[in-house]
């Protein structure tokens, strides 16, 4: 059973139509990579399943999305926020809040009012443990989390989103703004958080997605081109514009 | 070629010559004062000027204690520290977050109003009206307190307040409010949880800058806080300023008295006293630009 399944998704911005009759299935537990060119629409398709283009002006969808068979497009606001507590988000880039370390991975248990106090240190370290930052930081948890390099401030903000235990996590260009050993390394984690999380991740760099996806979906102009095992999109595309763009023929 | 050379030389100095004026003025402002003043400190010694209780320039011996004055500047101060700076916050949080793009032109454009209302006008308003509605309100033999002028105070800071914490608000990278909202936080709640604490070195710095403001103030504050040079025990007691006191009396001083002079040493100390404060806003605001 799919874990997110879109029936005929359209988005429009305005009277631009951004996702024109998007049908995909994203499996549990797996990682799935969106990819295609610049402005395909790939970060849309990605913040419709934490609604986070709710906050656009403008923004028009139609047709069904279902996370766990229920349909996120039409929840009412407190539905909205148990929604966003299901799906985390990681953000092109790192933007931990200009707080500690400490309460940068607690802010979503007390906005959901998830734990009581005495059970936030264990959740912090348990947090850091996943995403291996614990070594590193348990000695300054309290110092501003600003002060961290780019890829800690990555780990961390994937550590915010995992401390509210989520089912779904969302990447929109994780790496981009990372360098290479770093961007190895967060990908090694991904392969490590799939154990728990369905994770799905926006890329434009097709090599990253052929070495830690399980699924691929390729996008252009708004259409999910085609969909399907990685290793059969990477080696059997069915669609010439897949092969063409993989290949390395489109921009 | 040349002729243009020539006068883009004259222009350059120009405007050189623009900014070390200004700051030649500050300096001259303050050696003037200086000048004045200190022939006072020759009389009186400088603790006693800043301890005495009592404020009795022109009795026979003279006492020259502005105790009461400060105190006076400082509750009326803290007065409209207490109601401006959570109104103006809110205010600021309103017009930068919530407010719909016409009413957030709307309320800008009253906020400079307000800003623009000399204070003459506002004291005359607080005098017909804020002033009889304190006596009734309280029971008091007279409206003309310290809180009347903390409120008209307050109000007069606020423009400050709101417009320079709104722009460190607006500072605040997007990207925190969306990782907050994407953490499934309300609205409200990522504006407190993180919004304020990125903006807080802004907010902090316009604060004192309103301060600052208010500390200077004087026409409303002669006009509606009674003017009585007494230490004040409650809000709700006529009061005297720092400022009120050097316009009330410069007037009516001897020139080259030791009434003269001693204002003049007031005016050091008002100096002073705004130069820490401006200072200090300048700190925070270089700090929230880093
Ligand atoms: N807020 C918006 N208002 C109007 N149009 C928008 C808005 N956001 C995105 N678009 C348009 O929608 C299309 C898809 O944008 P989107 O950001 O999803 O692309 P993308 O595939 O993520 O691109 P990139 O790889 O550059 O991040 C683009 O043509 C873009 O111009
Ligand atoms: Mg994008």
């Amino acid at each position: 059973m799919a874990k997110i399944l879109t029936k005929n998704l359209n988005l429009w911005y305005g009277t631009f139509q951004a996702l024109i009759n998007v049908n995909m299935a994203v499996q549990e537990k797996r990682i799935t990579a969106i990819i295609g060119p610049s402005g395909c629409g790939k970060s849309t398709l990605l913040r419709v399943f934490n609604r986070m283009n709710d906050l656009i002006e403008g923004v028009r969808t139609k047709g069904k999305v279902e996370i766990d068979n229920q349909n996120i497009l039409e929840g009412d606001f407190s539905e909205l926020v148990q929604l966003r507590k299901k799906v985390g988000m990681v953000f092109q880039r790192p933007n931990p809040f200009p707080l500690s370390i400490y309460e940068n991975i607690i802010f979503g248990l007390k906005v959901h009012h998830l734990a009581k106090k005495e059970e936030f240190d264990r959740i912090v370290e348990r947090a850091l443990e996943s995403v291996l930052l614990w070594d590193d930081l348990k000695d300054k948890l309290h110092s501003n989390a600003l002060r961290l390099s780019l890829e800690q401030r990555q780990r961390l903000c994937i550590a915010r989103a995992i401390a509210v235990a989520p089912d779904i996590v969302l990447m929109d260009e994780p790496c981009s703004a990372l360098d290479p050993q770093s961007t190895a390394r967060i990908e090694e984690l991904m392969r490590e958080l799939k154990k728990d999380y369905t994770i799905i991740i926006v890329t434009h760099n097709m090599q990253q997605a052929a070495r830690v996806s399980d699924d691929t979906g390729f996008m252009l102009l708004g259409e999910l081109v085609e969909f399907d095992n990685t290793d059969k999109i990477f080696t059997r595309p069915q669609d010439k514009r897949t092969e063409d763009y993989i290949t390395g023929r489109y921009g | 070629m040349k002729l243009r050379k020539i006068i883009e030389f004259i222009i350059e100095k120009l405007i050189f010559l623009c900014g070390v004026a200004s700051i030649l003025f500050v300096i001259l402002i303050f050696a003037f004062l200086l000048k004045e003043g200190i022939s006072f400190f020759k009389e009186v010694s400088f603790g006693k000027f800043i301890g005495g209780r009592y404020w009795y320039p022109i009795s026979e011996p003279p006492q020259f204690g502005i105790l009461p004055l400060i105190l006076g500047s400082l509750l009326v101060t803290l007065g409209a520290i207490i109601v401006s700076v959570p109104l103006s916050i809110a205010a600021a949080f309103y017009i930068s977050e919530v407010a719909p793009i016409k009413m957030k032109d709307i309320l800008k454009a009253g906020i400079e109003m307000l800003a623009a209302i000399p204070s003459v006008v506002l004291g005359f308003i607080g005098m017909v009206t804020l002033v009889p509605w304190i006596k009734k309100a309280f029971h008091l033999p007279t409206g003309l307190t310290a809180f009347s002028g903390s409120i008209m105070l307050g109000l007069m800071a606020m423009p400050t307040i709101i417009s320079i914490s709104e722009d460190a608000i607006n500072a605040v990278p997007k990207s925190y409010k969306e990782g907050a909202l994407a953490l499934g936080a309300t609205r409200w709640q990522a504006m407190y949880r993180v919004v304020i604490h990125a903006a807080m070195p802004g907010i902090i710095a316009a604060t004192m800058l309103g301060i600052g403001r208010v500390i200077g103030e004087t026409m409303a504050v002669m006009m509606i806080t009674g003017n009585a040079a007494v230490i004040p025990h409650t809000f709700l007691q006529p009061v005297r300023t720092l400022t009120a006191t050097i316009a009330a009396e410069m007037g009516e001083t001897v020139h080259g008295s030791m009434h003269y002079y001693s204002l003049f040493a007031i005016g050091i100390i008002l100096f002073v006293i705004t130069f820490i404060i401006n200072f200090t806003a300048d700190i925070f605001l270089h700090r929230n630009r880093k």
